[in-house]
């Protein structure tokens, strides 16, 4: 029984193993850009293993942004995973904590959605543990063989590779941006906000966008929750 | 990258886990205000805003055209709606063509 849960989770999370592969990859290679060993690249999607702020932290790396601040970041970036778990309690069986703790660790966006979106009324551990399994798996070992494939580039290949990031950020937040006015405003005023701070020098990169982000949430809610809007579903299509 | 690297490394450890593991055991079940929820779920698309503008420009040190197509071209391949990689490589791709000939 438990051994079949496992298998049918392993199953049901084939798909987010397929949609790592590339986004690993690319984490891998940027990381080798960004001057990371094989070692420490991989190490950080082992216990790390949340992609967005991943690639955030190589591109604060490469700014020269204090690692304070970069650790601030990430946690600004992955508060978004206590909304997740929150709901996700309501759908799991009952378990031992220790064990709640224990697949707690491989809540992704994608995770989540696969987990959460399942038929099942209340879904086991061993289901849980299964998606989690094969999606992890495929983020460690595509992220150092992303790393691999880096040190072989041709060098005109590795400065246009500098965009790289920039622009796996734009094909993340364009699709949520199509038909939704919020998104945009989010985005636009987070964006223009760290404008301001860059140029009036007011602040350095990191501390600026951490205080773009969270003025931006902050305004864009006060001002949808005056005029009685419905809130944003949590992001769907977001890696890891 | 040195020590600092994984002090910076077990830090970002710690604070991911946190919020993926308080909501499953220590609150197991209570509700949060629909304004933090509202706010928490902003978070990712705004992030996303901060980190791509301004810096997308200066990718490549005094070369501001640079940046500046590489954003219009991953916003065009976006908008067409093509997945990550489609939008990461082409991007790359218009860019190697630049830096070839320009």
């Amino acid at each position: 029984m438990e051994r079949s849960e496992f298998n049918n989770g392993l199953r049901a999370g084939l798909s987010i193993a397929i949609g790592y592969f590339p986004v690993a990859l690319t984490f891998g290679l940027l990381a080798k850009t960004t001057g990371l060993s094989l070692f420490e690249a991989t190490a950080m999607s082992i216990f790390v293993f949340a992609g967005a702020s991943q690639y955030i932290s190589l591109s604060l790396i490469t700014a020269g942004v204090d690692p304070l601040l970069i650790v601030m970041n990430t946690f600004i970036v992955n508060i978004r995973h206590f909304l997740m778990t929150a709901s996700l309690n309501e759908k799991m069986q009952p378990a031992p904590k220790p064990i709640k703790a224990a697949y707690a660790f491989g809540v992704t966006d994608e995770t989540f959605s696969v987990i959460a979106t399942s038929k099942q009324d209340k879904v086991s551990s061993a289901h849980a543990f299964g998606v989690i399994a094969i999606a992890y798996g495929s983020w460690v070992v595509f992220t150092a063989l992303g790393h691999v494939i880096g040190a072989n580039l041709p060098l005109f290949l590795q400065a246009a590779m500098s965009i790289a990031l920039y622009a796996l950020f734009i094909a993340l937040l364009v699709p949520s941006m199509k038909g939704n006015r919020k998104v945009v405003l989010l985005a636009s005023v987070a964006a223009l906000l760290h404008c301001f701070f860059y140029y009036t020098e007011l602040l350095s990169t990191g501390w600026a966008i951490l205080a773009s982000t969270l003025l931006s949430s902050i305004i864009i809610e006060l001002v949808y929750s005056k005029y009685g809007r419905a809130p944003i579903p949590v992001v769907e299509k977001e890696e890891s | 990258m040195g020590p600092t690297y994984w002090w910076m490394l077990f830090g970002m450890a710690l604070v991911t886990y946190i919020p993926r593991m308080i909501p499953l055991t220590v609150l197991d079940g209570r509700k949060l205000p629909p304004l933090v929820t509202g706010i928490l779920s902003n978070i990712p698309f705004a992030v996303l805003g901060a980190l791509i503008f301004p810096a997308v420009f200066y990718v490549q040190e005094g070369n501001f055209l640079f940046g500046l197509i590489g954003a219009a071209t991953a916003f065009l391949i976006a908008i067409f709606g093509f997945g990550l990689m489609t939008v990461v490589l082409g991007t790359i791709g218009v860019l190697a063509v630049y830096s070839l000939f320009m």
